[in-house]
């Protein structure tokens, strides 16, 4: 690694420290209904919206209400999303006549971009329309945000609020995400993307002669409004296949650090926003630490993956793969955050990460995209984790647990567990069945340990709503959409619909105030057992099939054999 | 019955009659309650069969063999560990019910007399009881007064004063009366009384599982089912590995071995000792001699933050202490202390006892030898409301000294003739104006003057409440005493605040405010008056020699009515809590190392090129001897930690009153880190004596 390498994470690191308060009190202002900047300009919009879809925005639910609601919008998203592919032939906006899509594909995307997740089984370019891509998934690159800062909020006012059963109205919460939040800031972004060179235009594919004379057609499209969205809501979906490696979508290293900055900056700022609406910053900052932590962590285990020297490929880092504009350590951090967000957008192929690396990315996934994670998603998952911890290790102190004056009892564990359990029955018994499968095996390149890698990538990246895939794996097979697809509905909705029970259990509670015989949430001891439950709990899970795939991959390259 | 037994950890008896209990306990009806041990079972059971099939076709599989000898001792030992928690308690029922004689009750029917079988008796008849007599149930007494000897349930020898109305109208069926008379309305239902809820308590026959118990044990399962498909997956995951490393699909995973590496990852240390911890914690709340009508009772007192205490008995001494001589007008302190020293001399009361002490070291009056005097103690009682002595002094003239309150003084005095001097009555109304107790002293009919009894700040109850502020909890002083004397007792004592002239509508006013903020309240009481405020609390414990309308509002009984109590059962819920996280924790800890014992020994054919040792034996860090070997010791550690930490399980982790945090960062050291080392040595050891 040279200087320059060291200097860009330090950066990295510290404008995302510096942004994540900014960011953090302004969604506090904007979430508590405080007066902010964004109010005198788009607040007309809000009012003139509620009145269009006939929403009263002061009347709150329960959390029966605000779980209904939130599932009924995403079906009705999903329906919609899946019925303009099937039919995009016949609507407009097609300039490369792409025909319709075939329905599994169709039902797998829907879900996908419902989800925020944004696997993509499809290559963009080849596939969608401008008008799939701009009305169907680039609006549900900002509802499935919005969505889940929905859910975020609904939680942080199960913690806050005492003796109720009220915890939100689900329409408002999305509709001030997408006002003040997203779309600002999605505005910005694509300004700046544009200024660097991504394209965002209308026109048809264009053919070009290359210098070696050949000939090739150029894909066009409105790419930048896309892709600001994809990256800052951590969706992932590229409006290419070759997504932030396609030079069209991730021109500079400019835009490619912005485009690595934008996956983390909500998430992060959420946690500071969770502490100053609990009534603590420093709760916020503990679980920005705990995310950091694990992020570095697995940063550095991934460095030394790529720059080690094995036996195969004797002291040349790996360059098999990577982007040569960006360079390995920029891989290298792209493919760690996105996969810690559950972003999934890339800028190099995964399937060529060394055996560490790719296990990085896994295990990333596999603890439940909480490191920083999805916007919102990151955080009620990790609120989840917080649960957990919180009773194994609460009870040491000599009381019934409590995160934040809030009892944990049996409903919160129970809810806590079927929201873990959920994850890794998807992951587990998807990844066995597909690996012992004809029709599992049939979509495999590789063999030996990094094909089973593959499959148990894919698995694990559709649970974890992550999107990035090993490339190696052909999942637009009937079977890979329709298992990808429920895997991906089971990692969304069987943590959402936990974390709201929780929200609304937690709200019918009474708050006991701290005193020195509280178990606390927001020092070192806390950051450090919560990390540990997270390594734990995740890792006794997937020891077993980690050991088989890359842990096997890596040690057969030490002793100079390949796959 | 003393609850006071000899109930220590290995009880020849108890350890006897437990082993018996641990193999009757393999009743799959008795299993299923707890969900881990029950998964065990069911692995023990499926190996036992594929040995046997083995045996039948002549193919004896002696590792398929020990895994399942060793995991039937994995639920073996869980039973055990809950039958010698539950063997300790039935130790005690059985005293008790030995020491409940067949008592005979004298019913009374009108104004005869009707002698009746106890058992017999409703709620609402009414006994007589005369010296000698057996109570025969619980019952609230309504007419006469009687000393009873209650040591068949406190222990203690000293017997009590109960008289009807106030706050000592409760008898429990089994005590003893031994003087006067006194008529008894019986209040509860046969089969119902306190004797039979103790047996019940202690021999666990209705325990239910506590609310956090509950949220555990789903902890557990969740984790159980989570380990279930991590195992279940593999054979899947070892398919595709064999078939990759050009391996027959026939060298995949056995069944044994497969229910071996799935006992060791799911909870069994916890889901076998829950239950006994959860036991244990109950016995020690019996052992100090309080009775908690529910788990959760003791689970809830360990969240108290909040604690009501009384002043008198809690913070002071329950009973005053001499600490000055005031002399009447005409008499020399030395003459009035002489006359106080003689007429305490046989009493036996705290403030007697005081009063010989102070004489002795104020004026060097010593103790004489009581034959010699001549003398006729007169031994306080509730009537007369004084004590006192007759002498014949050495020339033949009896006097008689009294000493009591200044009522019973004055109508003792002027019924021989004397005068009661209005000075007197001043210092009286003045001491009794600063929270002190006057005790007034006269001869026949002179008063000779007044002691002065005052309240004592127990020692070391200051550091109490100081430890009680380190683990955030607060303590308001309750008294009827005016705001003057209780803020000067309150800073004495070091309580956080302090209620003045509380009145028991006040008290459950507080209790109210109190929760309304979100804190959780625990107080102690014994009257009438007390028992809505007792229910109001979260937890609260009632003075066995209170009322029985106390008792039934409370979810605690103290029989030793001792107020200091509450803190002792705040510590001993905490210490239940703390047990049982520092066991999960260490349980879950322990399946790091078993993990690195099980895979590399399970995985170690994987993608070998010829020598049978693939990449994946260098994650066998332990060096273990062979893949057998290492399964087998991560099965036997498993077993054997269970039995292992059955006493720590039965003791309680060590409690200090520490801050949370300090608390934390102990048992995070001790059974998190302790946890994930400990099995690495354990299994290693193992391994090592089964390859010697």
């Amino acid at each position: 690694m040279t200087p320059q390498d060291f200097i860009q994470i330090i950066l990295f690191i510290a404008v995302l420290t510096g942004l994540t308060p900014i960011l953090g009190s302004y969604m506090y202002k904007v979430f508590t209904g405080k007066k902010h900047v964004m109010l005198p300009v788009l607040g007309w919009l809000e009012g003139l919206i509620y009145r269009f879809v006939g929403a009263d925005p002061v009347e709150e639910t329960n959390w029966k209400s605000y779980t209904f609601s939130l599932l009924m919008f995403n079906f009705i998203g999903f329906v919609f999303v899946f019925l303009i592919q099937l039919f995009q032939a016949y609507l407009p906006l097609n300039p490369a006549n792409l025909p319709n899509v075939s329905w599994h594909s169709a039902i797998n995307t829907s879900v996908s971009f419902v989800t925020n997740t944004n696997w993509q089984g499809y290559a963009g370019e080849t596939t969608m329309s401008y008008f799939v891509q701009m009305i169907g998934l680039t609006v549900q690159n900002f509802v499935s945000a919005a969505t889940g800062i929905a859910v975020i909020l609904a939680v942080i006012r199960g913690i806050t609020r005492k003796s109720t059963d009220i915890i939100g109205n689900f329409w408002t919460d999305l509709t001030r995400s997408i006002l003040y939040v997203l779309l600002p800031l999605s505005i910005m972004f694509a300004i700046v993307l544009v200024g660097q060179g991504v394209i965002q235009n209308f026109k048809t594919y264009e053919p070009v002669q290359t210098l070696q004379g050949g000939h090739q057609v150029l894909p066009m499209g409105p790419a930048a409004s896309q892709i600001a969205i994809k990256q800052l809501g951590t969706n992932g979906g590229g409006f290419f296949n070759a997504n932030s490696a396609h030079p069209f979508e991730n021109p500079t290293p400019f835009s490619n650090f912005l485009q690595i900055l934008a996956i983390f900056l909500i998430p992060a700022s959420l946690t500071y926003m969770y502490g100053k609406m609990v009534g603590s910053a420093r709760q916020g900052w503990a679980i920005f630490s705990v995310m950091l932590i694990l992020f570095l962590a697995g940063l550095c285990l991934s460095l030394y993956g790529e720059y080690s020297t094995n036996p195969v490929f004797g002291h040349l880092p790996l360059m098999e793969g990577k982007e040569t504009r960006f360079g390995i350590t920029n891989s290298v951090l792209f493919s760690v955050v996105t996969t810690n967000a559950s972003c999934g957008a890339v800028n190099a192929m995964h399937d060529s990460l060394s055996p560490l690396s790719g296990m990085v990315a896994i295990i990333n996934m596999m603890l439940g995209e909480v490191i920083f994670g999805g916007v919102g998603a990151g955080l009620y998952g990790m609120v989840i984790f917080i649960i957990l911890t919180v009773f194994i290790a609460g009870l040491m102190v000599g009381r019934t647990p409590e995160y934040l004056g809030k009892k944990i009892g049996a409903f919160e564990v129970q809810m806590a567990i079927v929201a873990n359990l959920t994850t890794s029955v998807a992951i587990l018994v998807f990844t066995a069945w597909a690996s012992v499968s004809s029709y599992g095996l049939a979509g495999l390149h590789n063999t030996g340990p990094h094909g089973f890698s593959e499959i148990l990538y894919a698995y694990t990246s559709a649970a974890g709503n992550n999107g990035s895939a090993f490339a190696g794996l052909n999942a637009n097979t009937l079977f890979y959409n329709l298992t990808l697809g429920f895997v991906i509905l089971a990692g969304r909705f069987g943590v959402i619909i936990p974390a709201l029970a929780i929200a609304g259990s937690l709200a019918g509670k009474n708050i006991t105030p701290p005193s020195s015989g509280t178990f606390r949430t927001d020092n070192w001891l806390f950051i450090g057992l919560l990390i540990g439950v997270i390594l734990i709990v995740g890792g006794l899970t997937y020891f077993p099939s980690l050991s088989l795939g890359p842990v096997v991959e890596h040690l057969l390259m030490n002793n100079g054999i390949s796959f | 019955m003393s609850t006071k037994l000899n109930t220590s950890l290995f009880n020849k008896k108890i350890f006897i009659q437990a082993a018996k209990d641990s193999v009757i306990k393999l009743n799959p009806a008795v299993l299923i309650k707890n969900p881990v041990i029950f998964i065990v079972a069911i692995g023990s059971f499926l190996t036992t069969i594929i040995v046997t099939a083995g045996m039948i076709q002549g193919n004896f599989s002696s590792f398929n063999f020990q895994i399942a000898i060793w995991l039937w001792f994995t639920v073996l030992f869980a039973n055990f560990a809950e039958a010698i928690a539950e063997g300790r308690g039935k130790a005690q029922a059985e005293s008790l019910r030995n020491n409940r004689t067949q008592t005979k009750a004298r019913k009374m029917t009108g104004k005869l007399e009707v002698s009746t079988f106890a058992t017999g008796l409703k709620k609402g008849d009414i006994v007589v009881c005369e010296a000698g007599d057996v109570i025969p149930s619980d019952g609230e007494v309504i007419e006469g007064i009687a000393s009873v000897d209650e040591s068949a349930i406190t222990g203690e020898s000293a017997p009590v004063i109960r008289e009807s109305g106030g706050d000592r109208s409760a008898v429990t069926g089994g005590t003893k009366v031994i003087s006067d008379q006194i008529f008894i309305r019986i209040t509860t239902e046969p089969g119902n009384t306190f004797i039979d809820h103790i047996i019940e308590l202690v021999e666990g026959a209705k325990r239910q599982k506590t609310p956090n118990e509950i949220a555990l044990s789903i902890l557990l399962s969740g984790l159980s089912i989570i380990f279930l498909l991590a195992v279940a997956t593999l054979p899947a995951f070892f398919r595709y590995s064999l078939t990759a490393s050009g391996l027959p699909p026939s060298q995949n995973l056995t069944i044994p071995v497969l229910i071996a590496l799935l006992v060791c990852l799911i909870p069994t240390t916890i889901g076998g000792l829950l239950s006994a911890i959860g036991i244990s914690g109950m016995d020690r709340l019996i052992q100090r001699n309080v009775i908690a009508t529910s788990g959760r009772a003791i689970e809830a007192a360990g969240d108290v933050d909040v604690l009501l205490l009384d002043k008198t008995g809690t913070i002071t001494l329950g009973n005053r202490m001499a600490t000055d001589f005031i002399p009447a007008e005409g008499v020399t302190v030395e003459e009035l202390a002489d006359a106080a020293q003689i007429s305490s001399l046989s009493d036996e009361t705290p403030e007697g006892r005081s009063i010989v002490i102070l004489a002795k070291e104020k004026f060097g009056i010593r103790g004489r030898e009581v034959h010699q005097l001549n003398a006729t103690f007169i031994h306080f009682t509730a009537q007369s409301r004084m004590s006192g002595v007759d002498l014949k002094g050495d020339d033949g003239t009896a006097y008689k000294i009294r000493k009591g309150s200044s009522e019973a003084i004055r109508s003792f005095v002027q019924s021989n003739n004397g005068f009661y001097p209005q000075k007197i009555q001043d210092i009286v109304i003045e001491l009794a104006r600063q929270g002190a107790t006057p005790l007034v002293v006269a001869v026949d009919k002179k008063v000779l003057g007044v002691v002065h009894l005052k309240d004592i700040v127990k020692g070391g109850i200051k550091q109490r409440f100081a430890e009680l502020r380190k683990m955030g909890i607060k303590t308001i002083m309750i008294t009827g005493d005016n705001a003057l004397t209780a803020a000067a007792i309150a800073a004495e004592a070091g309580v956080d605040d302090f209620m003045a002239e509380a009145t028991p509508e006040g008290k459950l006013r507080r209790i109210r405010e109190e929760q309304a903020k979100g804190h959780l309240v625990g107080m102690i009481g014994d009257g009438t008056n007390d028992a809505p405020a007792l229910a109001q609390a979260d937890i609260g414990i009632a003075m066995n020699t209170g009322t029985q309308a106390a008792r039934e509002a409370g979810n605690m009984v103290d029989l030793d009515s001792n107020p200091t109590k509450l803190i002792e059962v705040v510590e001993v819920g905490k210490q239940l809590l703390m047990t049982r996280g520092s066991l999960t924790t260490f349980s879950i800890a322990n399946d790091v190392a078993k993990y690195f014992a099980i895979i590399p020994a399970i995985a170690i054919a994987l993608y070998s090129r010829g020598n049978g040792m693939g990449p994946l034996a260098a994650l066998n860090i332990m060096n273990l001897g062979s893949p057998q070997s290492a399964i087998l010791s991560a099965v036997i550690f498993n077993a054997f930690i269970i039995i292992l930490l059955v006493p720590l399980a039965l003791k309680g982790v060590r409690y200090r009153p520490v801050s949370a945090n300090a608390a934390l960062s102990r048992n995070l050291l001790i059974f998190g880190l302790g946890g994930l080392i400990s099995p690495f040595i354990g299994i290693k050891l193992i391994d090592l004596l089964i390859n010697l």
